[in-house]
């Protein structure tokens, strides 16, 4: 069993203010995941009757769906690599450790409450490009459209990207080019994207500055972060298919 | 505005517009410096071969040559510059609340000083064109009047508060390039996973050969003594040139 110390940032609404609230964590198991801690201690408050539940996004707790959006000690997901926050275990901390709690921080995701922010703008870069506009009626022959195993490969990492926006919350500066970049490269490397490439890539880039999420520095805080290990290739590709796409709408 | 003759300032609002901008002005400001540091180096040929170096800059295309180099690095500097301050600024308002318990996973220092590192070596450059192209001392003006730039350059490292100066300088240079010289290439979109090893190879070595090559000058000049006594006897020449009333010099007595 282990006890520990909660640093949790509370935050009753998007329009209060804020503060970090500490709480006593003792006899966690082991076996426990991070969000089964929250849980336990969420159990705790409501039977104390010791004030309001701390509130977190989560929903498959399997890595998959993108909701956990936790900052551990400072990084996203936490320290350790190629997980997201509930994947993660508490056999990960030592006994009389303290432990700071915060939400994805970036001016782009309007906190919600607590530990709940608002990546909607995520869905709106999606709803600018992020999709292929052609007929989906019956499946074709699968043969019909010839894909390098290399491409097919490179398209399928940047596909793995489940939104959940670490990328975002580790960027020193904010900036959303790692989940833009997967998710422009994922369509953008395939037959089917192809295109679309230029019209797709300018209003992806052009609803993030919108949105106000920083720009990318070159640190590859968010590549170390990404519990899907998205590679920072996609951003290098990115930007050498924007100076494409710019050129092409001038001439055009 | 049709949407073609509006690119460019869209080009330029944008994110990525930007920071290829910033990329290129480095690209050009990068090559600069080896050539700069190619020419410095003469300082250590011989007297006659650094004054030679320095009326062909002055010379080249009947002089037309350095001004037309001077316009373009003012507009490289000032594209890398102007850039380069609005990401910073746009970079901090996009966190408006900062985290209360700060942490990096991989982010290299220079990385995350280089606005400051930039910011410091701005206020060299300025300093170092008042020193030597502009020549706010009077000393200097006049060896540099009489074609002895390599006794100016001299002259100029001999003061201890100069050198230090542009020791700190080029430190915080070396630290600009390492993270910007592999930057380049993430921004213009030739990094992969594969060369980013290479690549950050390259940043080092280049911006440790800028450092080491740069300093070495004040090092010897200041802290050895390189070039005193040449630098002495050029200025008894000019003194004895002034009592006889020329306005030139032989050209100076090393011919190694």
């Amino acid at each position: 069993m282990l006890n520990l110390t909660l640093k949790v940032w509370r935050q009753q609404s998007a329009n209060s203010e804020g503060r970090i609230e500490t709480y006593d964590a003792h006899d966690i198991p082991e076996s426990a995941s991070f969000l089964e801690m929250l849980d336990i201690v969420n159990e705790r408050i409501l039977n104390d009757d010791s004030g309001e539940p701390i509130q977190f996004d989560h929903d498959c707790r399997e890595g998959i769906c993108g909701q956990c959006s936790l900052t551990i000690n400072g990084i996203p997901h936490s320290k350790e690599r190629g997980i997201t926050a509930c994947q993660l275990h508490m056999r990960k901390f030592k006994t009389g450790e303290t432990i700071w709690i915060e939400p994805f921080r970036a001016k782009a995701f309007p906190l919600l409450r607590d530990l709940m922010v608002d990546r909607s703008a995520f869905d709106r870069i999606i709803g600018a490009g992020g999709y292929v506009s052609v007929r989906t009626g019956s499946a074709q022959d699968a043969n019909n459209l010839p894909v390098a195993k290399t491409r097919a490969d490179a398209a399928m990492d940047a596909a793995a990207c489940i939104g959940c926006g670490a990328c975002v919350a580790a960027c020193k500066n904010a900036s959303a080019m790692l989940f833009v970049s997967a998710k422009a490269a994922h369509l953008n490397l395939l037959p089917q994207g192809a295109p679309e490439k230029n019209k797709r890539v300018l209003g992806m880039v052009r609803q993030m500055d919108t949105e106000g999420f920083g720009n990318c520095t070159n640190q590859y805080e968010c590549e170390a972060v990404c519990p899907k290990e998205i590679s920072a290739d996609n951003i290098a590709r990115l930007n050498r298919d924007y100076a494409i796409a710019i050129a092409d709408e001038a001439t055009l | 505005m049709s949407p073609s003759s509006c690119s460019i300032c869209r080009f330029w609002h944008s994110s990525i517009g930007k920071k290829l901008i910033v990329a290129l002005t480095g690209l050009f400001l990068v090559i600069f410096l080896a050539g700069h540091l190619a020419g410095n180096l003469l300082i250590f040929q011989s007297s006659s071969d650094f004054n030679e170096y320095a009326e062909m800059l002055h010379t080249a295309l009947h002089g037309w040559g350095v001004w037309g180099f001077r316009i373009a690095m003012l507009v490289a500097l000032a594209l890398h510059i102007m850039a380069t301050v609005q990401l910073t600024a746009a970079n901090r308002a996009a966190r408006a609340t900062r985290y209360q318990k700060e942490a990096t996973m991989v982010a290299s220092k220079s990385s995350r000083m280089m606005i400051w590192s930039g910011l410091t070596v701005l206020v060299f450059f300025v300093f170092h064109i008042l020193h030597y192209t502009v020549r706010v001392t009077p000393e200097l003006k006049e060896l540099a009047e009489f074609g002895q730039n390599w006794a100016m350059a001299i002259k100029g490292f001999q003061n201890p508060l100069v050198s230090i100066f542009y020791i700190i300088a080029m430190a915080l240079l070396c630290s600009h390039l390492s993270h910007g010289v592999a930057s380049i290439f993430q921004t213009l979109g030739l990094r992969t996973r594969k060369t980013s090893g290479l690549i950050n190879m390259l940043a080092k070595a280049y911006s440790l050969t800028i450092f080491i090559g740069f300093i070495s000058i004040p090092i010897s000049v200041c802290f050895f003594g390189y070039g005193k006594k040449e630098l002495q006897e050029t200025e008894d020449r000019i003194e004895q040139a002034k009592a006889n009333g020329l306005d030139t010099i032989d050209s100076p007595s090393s011919q190694h």
